[in-house]
Parts: structure tokens; C-alpha cells; sequence
């Protein structure tokens, strides 16, 4: 592993780190419920990427299937959480 | 790391930095944005920074690595940018009008107008008594 390669990771990761510290900061502040969705919408977001680097450094495909799951369930608990705010139930 | 291969190319590791870097550094600002911004609707637009550009430089730079690293083109982190890119306009969307349907049966002020000039049922219900702009009702 190339010297390059090795800071080019651990400085993504800590960036990454970062936003997540960030959506985690507003998803526990957040005024409204709203807020926390859209907080948790980032922090799925940002794990995925997470799970992309990490899939880098460790050179195994295997994380590509885990970012994807994490893509799907993510945005069905989003979509969910939305409808639950607009009606109050979410299968009706 | 037993099954690293050590020699990768010089610029691909340069490609691979760039990608990288940029766009990890696009999704902070734009959850820093999620941190900063006043009101809910401005909180909408920080996070998209990180899901569009953020989500396309890194998967960008895991699609070259991989493709150098094992001698063939690697095409399935693509993937999942693309259901990203499809998904995330969808929830942002929904939560913006669920927002918005909540806030205006509120009767708060603080909402955006109303652009399309068709005017929302509950805001003419002269039953619902939470609705803002209910006409009132005259005493008998």
C-alpha cells in the first residue's frame, strides 16, 4: 500500500467522520421531527460512503453489496418516516 | 493487509486521491450545512451536496481503484449511485410536502407561499377549525 493511498484513506474517513458527527449533532438538537429525518437521511448517506472507503482499503468487493442494502433500507425507512408525518399511519 | 496488491499505478492512487478527498470533503460541508441553516427548508438543500456530487466523486474513485487493481473494468459500485441519485430526490420531496401540509394545517407563518395558486382543500374548510385562512364564520 502506497504511502499516498494510505493518507488518501484516513483523510476521507476522518472527513466523512466529520459529516456524520454533523447529521448526528442535528438529529439530536433537530427542533421538529422533520429535522431528524432529514438528519437521518444524511447519516445513511454518509455511512454508505463510509462503507465505500473502508471497501477500498480493505480491497474486498464485499462492501459494495453492503452499501447497496444500505442505499435500499435507507430509503425505504426515509420514505416511510415521511409518510408517517403526512398521515399519521403509514400503510392505510 | 495479506491480500493487498502492493504496486498499484502512481496515477491512479493520484485519481483515486482526488476523487476522494473532493468529495468526502463535499458531503462535510454540505452536512455542515445540515448544522448551520435556520429554518427546515434551507436544512433540505445541505445534505443534497454530500448525495449528488459527494456520492459521485467516491464512487468515481472506488470504480478506478478497483478497475486497476484487478486488471478489469469493475462496473457494480455504479449501482448504487445511480439508485442514490434516484431515491434521495424522492424522500427530500416527500418530506418537504409533508412539512409543509403539517405547517400550513398549523397555521404557521413561517412558510414559504404558496407559488402554483391552487389553493390547498384543508385551507378552505370552513369546518376545520385549524386551518389559517378559514373565512369566519358569521354570527347568527
Amino acid at each position: 500500500m502506497s504511502i499516498l493511498f494510505f493518507w488518501t484513506i484516513r483523510i476521507t474517513l476522518f472527513f466523512l467522520i466529520l459529516a456524520l458527527v454533523f447529521a448526528l449533532i442535528r438529529l439530536v438538537k433537530g427542533p421538529s421531527a422533520p429535522d431528524r429525518v432529514v438528519a437521518l437521511d444524511s447519516l445513511y448517506t454518509s455511512g454508505l460512503m463510509l462503507m465505500l472507503v473502508l471497501g477500498m482499503f480493505y480491497g474486498s468487493r464485499m462492501y459494495f453489496e453492503a452499501a447497496l442494502l444500505i442505499a435500499m433500507f435507507g430509503f425505504v425507512g426515509s420514505t416511510a418516516m415521511s409518510k408517517f408525518l403526512l398521515r399519521g399511519e403509514v400503510i392505510e | 493487509m495479506t491480500n493487498f496488491i502492493a504496486a498499484l499505478p502512481h496515477w491512479s492512487d493520484v485519481l483515486v486521491a482526488i476523487f476522494a478527498i473532493s468529495g468526502s470533503i463535499l458531503t462535510c460541508i454540505g452536512a455542515w450545512g445540515l448544522v448551520r441553516l435556520p429554518t427546515f427548508f434551507d436544512r433540505l438543500h445541505g445534505p443534497a451536496l454530500g448525495t449528488t456530487l459527494g456520492c459521485w466523486c467516491i464512487v468515481v474513485a472506488t470504480i478506478i481503484h478497483f478497475s486497476v487493481r484487478e486488471g478489469e473494468f469493475v462496473t457494480q459500485a455504479i449501482l448504487i449511485a445511480i439508485f442514490i441519485a434516484i431515491t434521495t430526490p424522492i424522500t427530500i420531496i416527500f418530506l418537504m410536502r409533508a412539512t409543509l401540509f403539517r405547517k400550513r394545517l398549523e397555521g404557521r407563518a413561517d412558510i414559504p407561499p404558496n407559488l402554483s395558486g391552487i389553493q390547498l382543500a384543508t385551507t378552505h374548510n370552513p369546518n376545520d377549525l385549524r386551518s389559517p385562512s378559514a373565512p369566519p364564520s358569521k354570527k347568527p
